[in-house]
């Protein structure tokens, strides 16, 4: 699949799932989203659970697009980049809205990548583009494969150019993805998006 | 080579959604609890993990077990509802509950805090402790409710992993603590049991906030992270009951990334302390 196969397909929502070495890579990539791009971006990345996320703060000096923390019950605003707050899971429902849990951890994590992804499969389908980045955990394979399973399109760094390559190596394991990119094509990508 | 969609797919995503629904409806039919407003993501998702829990391939066979086999219920509900909490979860709340709202507390001569949806009861030993510390306890009366009567007798108990204290111990410091949390606890044998006197101050009852109603008149509120379990009309159900449990100009916590703001119920409350989501009844015009 090239790029031009990708801006054909009618992408809607974009979930991106990261770990170790996560902010430098999204660094990267989110600044690259178009001023005027009408996808919902949904992020997680591991972090401490025992204090509030600076990640709006830093990402919004840096992204053309409104980056919020998500809220529960929220309706997805089209053009926003939405990090799933400390210590709770971001889940994505029908309509659609945002919904937080404070369920159990999933791969020592919350949020969790697969509890994201797997949410926003089932609501944008076809739709979706999961992207899954460097990290030291397993966390988001399982995500990306439900991703892939529901027709959406699926992205993994290349795991050369990850700071910890387990997290992609994983994801890679368990599905082949539509493309494996390093950082530089990935911010291609989304710049790409409409 | 371009994903098509998978009809398959799509096909299996259909057929979850209807067994969904069906095992959704039988337990309420069978066993009067009601589920079907409880938010749709993280209870599906509970869903799909319970599935392999109970050695079944689909949700069909688990709700075969459901309807003819009395033990799998019980073992159930605790998989859809049984929520891992801290004490002291997220200490500034406890702090801004000294700092604003134990001062107004204290004017009351006796006391009713309801904390709704108290799971194996970590909130309300929390709040137990520090009203204790604030010198209110004495006159003050916990409701926990929750609609699990299995979590209720371990919230009773009161009993927890000795593992799980020095958490514990790090957020009671953190909320403004005035005394040790190991006053209140006994540990034996890998286990923290906790006192009777707090206990001697909580009543554990069976509530739903999804089919009962009001049952006292009380001057706080305290529900954390519960209401993001529930869909919006489900919320505006249990934001009703706490409008009309609570006294005139009473307490309300709520989850620190729960809001009011997508609720019908918002105009009956105003804002007390926003970082830490404590809103107050506003008088009924």
């Amino acid at each position: 699949m090239n790029l031009a196969a990708v801006v054909r397909r009618n992408i809607e929502a974009v979930v991106i799932g990261a770990s170790a070495g996560g902010i430098q890579a999204l660094s990267e990539i989110l600044p690259a989203l178009a001023p005027d791009a009408t996808v919902a971006v949904f992020v997680v990345i591991h972090l401490p659970r025992d204090r509030p996320s600076l990640l709006v703060e830093v990402f919004s000096r840096r992204c053309a697009l409104r980056v919020r923390e998500a809220e529960d019950k929220e309706p997805v605003m089209a053009g926003t980049v939405y990090f799933a707050p400390a210590n709770y899971h971001l889940l994505l429902e029908e309509g659609p809205h945002l919904a937080l849990s404070a369920d159990d951890l999933v791969h020592h994590a919350r949020p969790a990548i697969d509890v994201l992804f797997e949410s926003a499969a089932e609501v944008y389908r076809e739709r979706l583009l999961g992207i899954i980045l460097t990290g030291a955990n397993e966390d988001g394979a399982d995500g990306l494969a439900a991703v892939h399973d529901a027709g959406g399109m699926t992205v993994v760094q290349e795991p050369q150019s990850a700071y910890s390559s387990l997290m992609v190596l994983s994801a890679l394991a368990r599905r082949s993805p539509d493309l494996v990119l390093p950082l530089g094509g990935i911010a291609e990508l989304l710049r790409s998006l409409n | 080579m371009d994903a098509e969609i998978d009809p398959s797919s799509a096909a299996a995503a259909r057929r979850f959604d209807i067994e969904f629904q069906l095992l959704i409806d039988a337990i309420y039919h069978l066993y009067h609890y009601d589920f079907r407003n409880y938010a749709q993501a993280s209870l599906r998702r509970r869903l799909k993990t319970a599935v392999g829990r109970f050695h079944c391939e689909t949700v069909s066979q688990l709700q075969d077990r459901l309807m003819r086999e009395p033990q799998v219920f019980p073992a159930l509900l605790d998989h859809l509802t049984v929520q891992v909490s801290e004490m002291f979860r997220d200490p500034s709340y406890y702090r801004s509950l000294r700092e604003h709202v134990v001062p107004l507390l204290r004017t009351y001569p006796s006391l009713k805090v309801w904390v709704a949806g108290c799971s194996a009861g970590e909130e309300a030993y929390s709040l137990a402790i520090l009203l204790r510390e604030e010198g209110l306890l004495p006159r003050t009366l916990i409701y926990a409710t929750d609609i699990n009567p299995h979590t209720l007798q371990r919230a009773e108990a009161g009993i927890y992993p000795i593992d799980r204290i020095a958490g514990f111990t790090l957020n009671h410091r953190d909320s403004g603590a005035t005394s040790s949390l190991s006053d209140y606890y006994t540990a034996a044998y890998g286990w923290a049991i906790f006192d009777k006197a707090l206990k001697d101050h909580i009543v554990f009852s069976d509530h739903s906030l999804a089919t009962d109603s009001v049952f006292a008149e009380v001057q706080m509120v305290s529900c954390r992270n519960v209401l993001i379990y529930f869909n919006q009309d489900l919320q505006d159900r249990a934001l009703g009951l706490f409008r009309d449990s609570l006294c005139r100009n009473g307490f309300l916590g709520i989850g620190s990334k729960e809001s009011l703001r997508f609720s019908s119920q918002a105009d009956a409350f105003e804002i007390l302390v926003r970082a830490d989501r404590i809103y107050r009844k506003i008088a009924a015009i």
